[in-house]
């Protein structure tokens, strides 16, 4: 394998990897907190049930999701020094800021786990909130830090010099708001979907009705209310892609004519060679209202950008297909869901609505991951776009290959292991925590 | 601000070295002790490292982070030619991250204990071991950006006697910190007893890796003597360490676990200035002598600044947080072994 892909594909699997777990991470804590103020307000065991198991979710999701992160901020170097060597004063802001939230995490963690019966009530409960606060913060950061390679700031570039360097206007840079707006709810709806669909799983089993009930409405209220705001963010972010990257834009959408009353091409098969989108749905004008405001807005294809600097175009295509594809559907299940609350209560007793949740269980963050392969394939062939390309960065160490198989087989085992974990924590919730057979006192 | 950050950049490594380490010694330890004091000494030892766990290791993201931002040239330099122990190390961090985790997190106990338990202890030895290779080798003088073929640049750079020997060490200090640290953590004096005697051996060993340490360097012709004791301050570091060794010694028998475990903090931070303060401001040393130095490959200032403060602001946070969290478990796992 050559070494350059090789290098991109460790790079790939290790942020795709790590985004998982950092996401459950910087969300669970939320859910958990929101059960343990149920507990500390009503007193019945069953929230503290939940509480605990949602903790240890997040004791094993937030260790790996510490060390893969541990990882990367060496990745960086060791496979793109030289971006690191002109990027790491420029971005390197939100990254410092990161730290201390990231610390602040780890140890309100701490006095989480191991606060149970030792600490205030209150302040223990607290310090739950710390954990999910921190960790939206520091989620938010790094993804200021990924923005600023899409829209690079707080420099100038001159003669390959990179010059008057201002580190704070660098980490504010136009894609920061619409990119982590867009990441922190995708963050709430990909754990969402996926602990509501565990959960609906172990009632349509029959097991633990009670302590699963209870967990599956705080993770489906959550995945729904956020399911249904990632459109307007995803909106914003079109948008804004549209207006800075318009390379990216097109790749997106298959796009490569510039033209007004451009429409949405919806699927099909991108042919780069003859320049056209096999097999798709095309809805006139709405792409150029979509990101213009007006039917006969002009939306640039990938002509408007010389041939060398076209990102691939089919990956990045089906990568936003996907995303939106099943974004859609989860803002169809959730609108299910909210009519089932409001008028429908016997749906609520229905399997079938359980049934939808248990195939939406991976949706959130197989869009997630598509997503991100929008973003960074979108990206190409730069790595801080418009300066860099991401070929001119790679490390001069051959071999990486073999680092890649390496780290793959690491994060396969990780992956393997962390499941055989919530496995066995979800399929011994009667053993752990047996309230469901309790009452709850007055 | 340059100097903030770099008392900064190295208080987070004496850190790293003092709390991580000690970490990474509970494991080396756990491989250390005979089957049947095992479970005890697991149990004493995660009583009390079990909160601050995971806040032990954000030294080494915060030193990294120090380094990218603001020394990126000597960031991408070690990141290029000491490749291979960095993966090394990092791998030793993922296996002993997660096996922590994980066996302490799985609800069921069975086989699967056996399979993190040797991966916990393996990866604690062999992390320290990778750490202490890239500190030798930043000062090795052997990494040679002139390099034309692979061995030279990649492997040469970092595998030689002094920073094996220096590996070693690392690993004994590891060891040597977390002994002393559970000394103060037992409750039984048969325990305590057991940990006392396993300290002295221990200190033992780790003087026994320093003097191979300059075996090694005389063996490389690194001239490891002259660094060490070159230099008044260095010098001063040095002799201090001694007499609180022997101070340790004498403290070891009588019931003060946290003057025992300043001295242990005293000593390696002694080692840590000694061992950097001869080479300062330079912090990697190259084989063509273009030496890599904290004050000459600094980021612009405005970088420093605004790294500076961040650092400032954040400590503001950090510390007092941390220092309550290991206050008020420490007090609470006290009062329990009172009752």
């Amino acid at each position: 394998m050559d070494d350059f892909l090789a290098a991109r594909l460790q790079m790939a699997f290790s942020l795709g990897f790590h985004i998982v777990f950092a996401c459950i991470g910087m969300v669970m804590p939320f859910f958990m907190s929101l059960a343990h103020f149920y507990w500390l307000k009503t007193k019945k065991k069953v929230y503290r049930d939940v509480t605990k198991a949602w903790s240890a979710g997040v004791a094993i999701f937030f260790a790996t999701g510490a060390v893969s992160g541990t990882v990367l901020s060496f990745e960086l170097g060791l496979l793109w020094p030289k971006f690191m060597e002109h990027a790491g004063p420029i971005f390197g802001m939100p990254f410092s800021l990161e730290g201390t939230a990231f610390f602040i995490e780890a140890i309100a963690l701490g006095f989480y786990l191991y606060g149970w019966n030792r600490l205030n009530p209150w302040f223990h409960w607290a310090t739950g909130v710390v954990v999910g606060i921190s960790g939206l913060l520091s989620g938010i950061l790094v993804v200021a830090a990924n923005a600023w390679m899409n829209s690079p700031a707080g420099f100038d570039y001159i003669d390959g010099q990179y010059l008057n360097i201002d580190p704070v206007k660098a980490m504010f840079n136009d894609a920061w708001f619409s990119q982590a707006l867009h990441m922190t709810v995708a963050a709430f709806v990909s754990t969402g979907f996926a602990v509501a669909g565990v959960h609906a799983l172990m009632i349509l089993k029959g097991k633990n009705v009670a302590f699963h009930s209870m967990a599956f409405r705080i993770a489906a209220i959550f995945a729904t209310v956020f399911a249904c705001l990632q459109p307007l963010s995803g909106d914003i972010s079109a948008k804004d892609v549209a207006k800075r990257q318009p390379a990216k834009l097109a790749a997106m959408e298959a796009h490569f004519h510039t033209e007004r009353n451009a429409p949405l091409i919806i699927g099909g098969i991108p042919d780069t060679a003859r320049k056209t989108v096999d097999y798709a749905i095309r809805i006139p004008g709405l792409l150029s209202f979509m990101t213009t405001g007006d039917f006969n807005g002009e939306v640039k294809g990938l002509d408007s950008v010389p041939k060398a600097d076209h990102p691939p175009v089919a990956v990045t295509h089906y990568a936003f297909q996907i995303m939106v594809g099943l974004g859609m559907a989860m803002v169809g299940l959730s609108l299910l869901y909210f009519l089932a609350l409001w008028k429908k209560k016997l749906w609520l007793r229905s399997t079938w609505l359980l049934k939808l949740f248990v195939v939406a269980t991976p949706m959130g963050f197989i869009a997630l991951e598509a997503g991100w392969t929008v973003t960074e394939v979108g990206r190409q062939p730069w790595i801080i776009h418009g300066v860099m390309r991401t070929a001119d960065a790679v490390t001069p160490m051959p071999g990486i290959a073999y680092s890649f198989y390496l780290f793959t087989a690491v994060y396969i085992s990780l992956a393997v292991i962390v499941s055989l974990l919530l496995y066995r924590q979800i399929t011994m919730v009667g053993k752990l925590y047996n309230s469901s057979s309790e009452v709850p006192k007055s | 601000m340059i100097y903030v950050v770099i008392v900064f950049l190295w208080t987070a490594i004496l850190l790293y070295i003092l709390l991580g380490g000690a970490d990474f010694g509970a494991g080396i330890i756990e491989l250390l002790t005979s089957d049947k004091n095992k479970e005890r000494t697991r149990k004493t030892m995660y009583k009390a490292i079990g909160p601050i766990w995971e806040a032990n290791h954000m030294w080494l993201i915060i030193a990294v982070v120090i380094l990218f931002v603001g020394f990126p040239k000597i960031y991408t330099t070690v990141s290029i030619y000491l490749h291979i122990p960095l993966v090394g190390m990092l791998l030793g961090i993922i296996a002993r991250g997660t096996a922590f985790v994980f066996r302490n997190y799985d609800a069921v106990e069975d086989d699967m204990q056996k399979v993190y338990t040797p991966i916990f202890v393996y990866s604690s030895l062999i992390t320290p071991f990778f750490l202490g290779i890239i500190a030798a080798s930043a000062v090795s003088g052997r990494i040679d950006p002139q390099a034309n073929d692979f061995l030279s640049a990649y492997v040469f750079s970092w595998l030689n006697w002094f920073s094996v020997a220096v590996g070693i060490f690392t690993v004994s200090i590891c060891a040597f910190l977390a002994t002393i640290f559970i000394i103060g953590q037992t409750t039984e004096k048969e325990d305590r007893n057991h940990f006392i005697r396993k300290a002295r051996r221990i200190i033992f060993i780790v003087m026994f890796c320093g003097a191979l340490v300059f075996l090694a360097a005389y063996f490389e012709q690194i001239p490891l003597i002259h660094w060490i004791f070159g230099d008044i301050p260095g010098l001063i570091a040095i002799i201090a360490a001694s007499i609180s060794l022997v101070l340790m010694f004498f403290v070891l028998e009588r019931d003060k676990p946290i003057l025992l475990r300043l001295l242990a903090g005293f000593q390696v931070t002694m080692i840590l200035f000694a061992a950097t303060y001869s080479h300062f401001p330079d912090i990697l040393l190259l084989k063509d002598g273009a030496n890599l130095s904290l004050l000459t490959h600094q980021g612009q200032a405005k970088t420093i600044e605004t790294l500076g403060y961040a650092l400032l602001i954040g400590s503001i946070f950090i510390l007092p947080a941390l220092v309550y969290l290991i206050y008020i478990f420490q007090k609470k796992t006290n009062v329990e072994t009172d009752h």
